[in-house]
């Protein structure tokens, strides 16, 4: 359905251009989490930043799909997840399973969620980080059967609850202002 | 939507997306384990097209790097400098040492008519990307079109072994570091000359496997690599071997795996383990290389 076509009332049909926009504005959640996980694989030099690529993920994903479901639907999920598991050298099928399983989390328990303060959603996100590393670890030491140290999954863990209120912060302001097909 | 369905057909499609992606991911994985070479090959391919992205991110990071080190540096410069002046000192002597030892080595070996080793080609790349993820230790190198790079080659930094190249694309490969949880390298013990295996446990320091009875690793004994399964060539610096609190061998590597940021690639013209079905007959073995 057209954004526009939410609110009552007559309007004129919106122009080529305000379409382009619209349809901008409602891709870039997803090209930008897409982005900052190309980024977060970058040479920064920093030790372990191999967890930051799924801690970003897990976060974007589950912000998006609380604060706008519609600009991050589940066949993009799928796709992130895939490239989560390209970028992250994970085997093929464990990166798109742990993001929709966040995302489901996210849908299932958005309606009530909104109008939490953000501390409850911030422990919400705990737990469904939680069970997305705990997904992930488990699967990884399946499919190459081995157990592999669990001690960096935990520490993805961590380091995806600890990220998650500047992301959130961040992409609480773009939800306002760049992400809102209604400015366009 | 291009076609019009009714509100509860498209109520009942939206609540069968998730159920049919996640039987897709699992689909996936399923692929993923039942041809291993395709998901290998995606992957390579998307770290070709992301390499020359790396490679020109590469240069300013690392100038925001040292700007920042040289900031911390410049707050410790007076003991810096006295410890490098004392290290200096130690090392000048173990100079004189080496170069005595150089000289009685090459007199040795011209009495004993020793053939000396062909001196091996070697290509240096960048160090871009990690590419081993959470799961993995291993790093994606940049190289330039037409290189001469291929699987199995032996990646050094300046102070050791960092590992092999698993991986070749067109701009990239992808070298497994000795650390990796995949990684077996045989390797001598220097005091004892005796072999054993180095496996990897993705952890910093991998450990000690299988040497013989009698000769166990001793605290600080230092490790090279050893021709013994033609994979490497011998003598290429490791590490030391250090004895955990459970007393478990490992070995601190040499190299500084932590920050790689330039690899040389040698060509010592292995080309990594055979597959039993391509092994070469007996014959081959002793036909000249080409």
């Amino acid at each position: 359905m057209d954004p526009t076509d939410r609110l009552p009332g007559i309007r004129p049909q919106p122009s080529f251009w305000r379409r382009l926009d619209m349809a901008a504005r409602t891709c870039f959640p997803g090209f930008f989490t897409a982005l900052l996980m190309v980024l977060s694989v970058a040479p920064l030099g920093l030790a372990h930043q191999a967890v930051l690529l799924a801690a970003l993920a897990v976060g974007s994903v589950y912000f998006w799909s609380l604060a706008r479901p519609a600009s991050m639907p589940s066949a993009l999920v799928f796709l992130l997840g895939l490239l989560l598991d390209v970028l992250g050298f994970l085997p093929l099928g464990v990166g798109p399973l742990c993001l929709l399983l966040t995302h489901a989390v996210a849908l299932r328990y958005r309606l009530g969620l909104c109008m939490q303060p953000f501390l409850l959603i911030w422990l919400v996100f705990a737990g469904v980080a939680g069970c997305a590393a705990l997904l992930q670890w488990a699967l990884v030491s399946l499919l190459l059967f081995r157990i592999t140290p669990p001690a960096l999954a935990a520490f993805q863990w961590v380091i995806a609850v600890g990220l998650y209120p500047a992301i959130a912060g961040a992409f609480a302001r773009t939800n306002r202002s760049i992400a809102d097909p209604q400015r366009a | 939507m291009l076609i019009r369905l009714s509100i509860p057909a498209r109520q009942a499609l939206a609540k069968l997306t998730l159920p049919v992606l996640a039987a897709a991911s699992v689909g996936l994985m399923l692929l993923g384990k039942a041809d291993a070479v395709l998901a290998d090959r995606a992957r390579l391919a998307f770290a070709d097209a992301l390499a020359p992205i790396y490679l020109a991110l590469a240069g300013p990071l690392a100038g925001v790097r040292h700007a920042a080190g040289g900031l911390a540096e410049l707050l410790t410069l007076r003991a810096e400098n006295a410890r490098l002046r004392e290290e200096n000192d130690r090392l000048r002597e173990w100079q004189g040492v080496a170069l005595a030892l150089d000289a009685e080595n090459r007199a040795l070996k011209t009495n004993l008519n020793w053939v000396p080793e062909p001196a091996p080609s070697f290509v240096t790349a960048r160090v871009v990307a990690d590419a081993g993820g959470v799961y993995a230790r291993a790093a994606l190198l940049a190289l330039g079109p037409n290189h001469p790079v291929t699987k199995g080659q032996i990646a050094l930094d300046a102070f050791g072994l960092v590992g092999r190249i698993t991986e070749v694309g067109a701009r990239s490969a992808r070298l497994l570091l000795i650390t990796d949880i995949n990684s077996r390298i045989p390797v001598t013990l220097e005091h004892s000359r005796a072999h054993a295996i180095l496996a990897g446990n993705n952890t910093a320091r991998p450990r000690l496997l299988f040497w013989p009875e009698g000769s166990p690793p001793i605290e600080g004994e230092r490790v090279v690599t050893s021709a013994q399964a033609g994979v490497f060539p011998p003598n290429l610096p490791v590490g030391v071997v250090h004895y955990t609190a459970s007393h478990v061998p490992e070995v601190d590597p040499e190299a500084q795996l932590d920050r790689l940021e330039i690899v040389r690639v040698f060509d010592y013209g292995f080309r990594g383990i055979a597959q039993p079905e391509h092994r070469p007959r007996p014959v081959a073995e002793n036909a000249p290389r080409s």
